[in-house]
């Protein structure tokens, strides 16, 4: 296995000094990150010409390289289910507008694989590229992938990050389809708000993953796994149970949850049954309320089950049940989108 | 010893073909794909040659057994009945079941639909089928639903070499031990977005493209899918049907040099041809064919090129593009080449590079020009760059008929 030996975020609260005593709080159609400080890794020139997205991917990208003490990671994935959607937006715009001679930079933008060879670039990295776009296992997928160089040997330090953006057309659309809120809403009052679905969001969040603890080591990775159903349903108590087991653990042996509560009436319930079903004594977190839900919203979920290790304390702001003040000491990450795509992530305190 | 991965089935359409046969017989009549287009609706018509797969999607859809009603993007279509001849080859339907996963590239997605009711999407009120595919993971999704996938799946883009990535990530995906076999290819339907997309990069021939060729002038691109089966050696030996080829070596590096070009030393491209000889334990002078990447652009080829010479030396085996064929199916291309090199061991033959005339006067080699059959080819490189210099290699190993 592997240690997450880094971590760089970016979302709509400013962690940069460690978790804040009280949470900035937004009535909003989709919770925007604050813009980065991206001036540290990039240079002006190039920043103009990239898009915001691209932007907020190498900065969170160089926070995490720079919060493990490493220069060059031996492999760079990046997991996103929309990649630039504003760029993508642009060229469909540009063309319906009937004009034939068209910008090239949207369509290079919107390309999928920006995000993880510009990091590439503005690191000179020629090792391991690659970019997953499958929906809420992109940043699964990716995760995987980084521990899977670390296990064959291929990579001694990983970057693996999750990263999406929301636009209002977008957000105009997938509204439409019962994805997100009617409604303005409040990322605090959020899980009391009980109507259809999610507040939207947006988000980066790169990992440094380790062969080796160091230093700066936040926990060690256990294992992750996704679950993939064809109609909205939670996962069976058999598959929690072997997930867990075939690393050597029951569930009683967790004693913190993160779960993936996004304010949607018609799926919270999952994580109700999730948490009371076989976890009952742990103590259960949250962490849409800083990122909103979008398809690599997990990487956040990941973030905060990893910082809490590491600090060995829970934040009260994200606490829903159980006991802030005892450290803990294994923590399962719980991610689920409208029921179809599930995914695991078990942490060890070192 | 890592495991050995096997491939066990093979499944393809594209610009020359509906099904494998058709591809061996365009192959070996080189017969190409290119023409004027037929089925996108671009101002591109009669302009810019392309490689259509010669089908309405209202046959696509009758191809698939899927209704026409139900909202499938052509990328899917063509999807399916890639990975679904592939699955039949392998007679995966009646075999022992065992842990499968997909893994599946693509960059565009649902777009062809996407760019049709984008304004209908903004506007509409009403709810519109259409807005829940455009992503990557639909076609995949799709693909799996058909096939009666349930476990594993996942989407990669990584541009021009994603298929080869959807490779790659499958089998070391068996090598770890996470799975016994994987159905891992891509697929790419034409689309106006990526059409205009290219065309505002000024990388499009007029012509049908010429790779490696002095006056080679861009681009042309094409459609289509292809899959294949892969599988553990235990998996394999059980109950396949045929021992295909073997998976031997893969590579992947970054160039890390600019956006859209490649670099004039072809570094990214070097990588990762050397570390695909170095996962199969082979030295440049076993390949017996590279089956280049060859996209036709003054950039790509040359970058190309140069690496070629800085690996091999003075002993260069025979080199050939085929995009001449199939066009350049993007996403799908480094699956479509897998399988076109699978095909090459299979036949003992190698594919021509048609449209060459003059040589590049950078390089010291030229392209194979006419179809070369009975010759010995024992392994095969298959290259696939993409934007961002994103660069994967592949070494298939011919199987020794047991």
């Amino acid at each position: 296995m592997a240690y997450i030996n880094g971590i760089g975020v970016i979302s709509s609260q400013d962690l940069s000094r460690g978790f804040p005593e009280t949470l900035q709080e937004y009535r909003v159609d989709f919770l925007p990150c604050l813009p980065p400080d991206y001036k540290r890794f990039i240079n002006p020139i190039a920043a103009r010409r990239m898009s915001r997205l691209i932007r907020m991917g190498i900065t969170s990208a160089r926070l995490a390289l720079a919060d493990a003490g490493v220069e060059m990671p031996e492999a760079i994935i990046t997991g996103t289910g929309l990649g630039s959607v504003e760029e993508t937006e642009k060229l469909l715009m540009d063309m319906d507008s009937g004009n034939t001679l068209l910008n090239p930079t949207p369509f290079i933008q919107s390309t999928y694989n920006t995000i993880s060879s510009q990091i590439a670039i503005n690191l000179k990295c020629h090792h391991y590229n690659s970019t997953y776009v499958h929906r809420s296992f992109s940043f699964e997928s990716a995760f995987m992938d980084a521990l899977m160089q670390i296990g064959e040997g291929m990579a001694d330090n990983a970057l693996a990050g999750g990263i999406d953006e929301m636009t209002m057309m977008h957000l105009d659309i997938m509204r439409k389809v019962g994805h997100w809120k009617q409604a303005p809403a409040s990322n605090i009052t959020l899980l009391q708000d009980s109507t259809p679905g999610a507040l939207a969001g947006e988000g980066a969040a790169f990992f440094v993953l380790g062969k080796e603890p160091s230093a700066s080591t936040y926990c060690k990775v256990e294992g992750i796994d996704m679950f993939h159903r064809d109609s909205p349903e939670g996962l069976g108590e058999q598959e929690i149970r072997s997930f867990l087991q075939s690393r050597g653990y029951r569930p009683d042996d967790i004693d913190l949850l993160v779960l993936g509560y996004n304010g949607d009436s018609c799926f919270d319930g999952i994580y109700d049954r999730f948490a009371g079903d076989l976890f009952s004594s742990a103590t259960t977190t949250w962490f849409k309320h800083l990122s909103g839900e979008y398809y690599t919203a997990s990487a956040m979920g990941l973030w905060l089950g990893a910082f809490m290790l590491k600090n060995g304390r829970i934040p009260s702001a994200v606490l829903l049940r159980g006991d802030a003040a005892t450290p803990a000491h294994r923590v399962l990450v719980y991610n689920q989108y409208r029921g179809e795509y599930h995914s695991l992530f078990l942490l060890s305190a070192i | 010893m890592p495991v050995r991965v096997f491939v066990t089935g093979l499944g393809i359409i594209s610009g020359i073909g509906k099904d494998l046969n058709e591809h061996v017989t365009s192959l070996y009549h080189s017969r190409p794909g290119i023409s004027d287009i037929r089925f996108l609706d671009t101002h591109l018509k009669g302009e810019i040659p392309v490689s259509e797969v010669k089908c309405s999607d209202e046959e696509l859809f009758g191809m698939t057994g899927v209704s026409s009603h139900e909202a499938y993007s052509r990328n899917s279509l063509l999807g399916i009945i890639a990975a679904r001849e592939a699955w039949d080859h392998a007679k995966l339907g009646t075999r022992k079941k065992r842990r499968t996963g997909l893994i599946s590239a693509t960059t565009v997605g649902g777009m062809d639909q996407c760019e049709k009711y984008y304004q209908e999407f903004l506007k509409g009120d009403s709810y519109n089928d259409f807005i829940e595919i455009y992503d990557c993971a639909d076609s995949t999704e799709k693909i799996a639903r058909q096939l009666g996938i349930t476990g594993f799946r996942t989407t990669i883009s990584t541009a021009c070499s994603s298929a080869a990535n959807a490779i790659l990530f499958g089998a070391r995906l068996i090598r770890d031990g996470y799975l016994d076999r994987v159905v891992a290819g891509g697929t790419e339907s034409l689309t106006i977005f990526h059409m205009n997309g290219f065309n505002a990069l000024k990388i499009l021939d007029k012509q049908p493209c010429r790779p490696f060729d002095a006056n080679r002038s861009g681009i042309t691109l094409g459609e289509g899918a292809a899959y294949i089966i892969i599988e553990s050696e235990e998996a394999a030996r059980e109950d396949a049907p045929e021992f295909i080829a073997e998976l031997a070596g893969y590579g992947n590096a970054c160039e890390a040099f600019h956006q859209t070009a490649s670099s004039p030393d072809g570094q990214g491209a070097w990588l990762a041809m050397k570390k695909a000889l170095e996962t199969a334990g082979i030295e440049p002078g076993q390949i017996d064919y590279i089956n280049a990447h060859g996209t036709g652009t003054d950039n790509n080829d040359l970058s190309e090129g140069i690496a070629i010479q800085r690996l091999f030396g003075e002993h260069i085996p025979p080199v050939s593009s085929t995009k001449p064929f199939t066009g350049h199916t993007t996403s799908a291309a480094g699956s479509t080449e897998a399988i076109l090199s699978i095909l090459s061991l299979k036949h003992q033959m190698i594919w021509p590079n048609l449209n060459f005339r003059d040589p590049m006067p950078e390089l010291s080699f030229t392209p194979v020009k006419e179809l070369i059959t009975d010759v010995p080819v024992n392994y095969v490189m298959s290259n696939s760059f993409g934007f961002g210099g994103n660069d994967t290699s592949l070494i298939f190993k011919k199987v020794k008929q047991e």
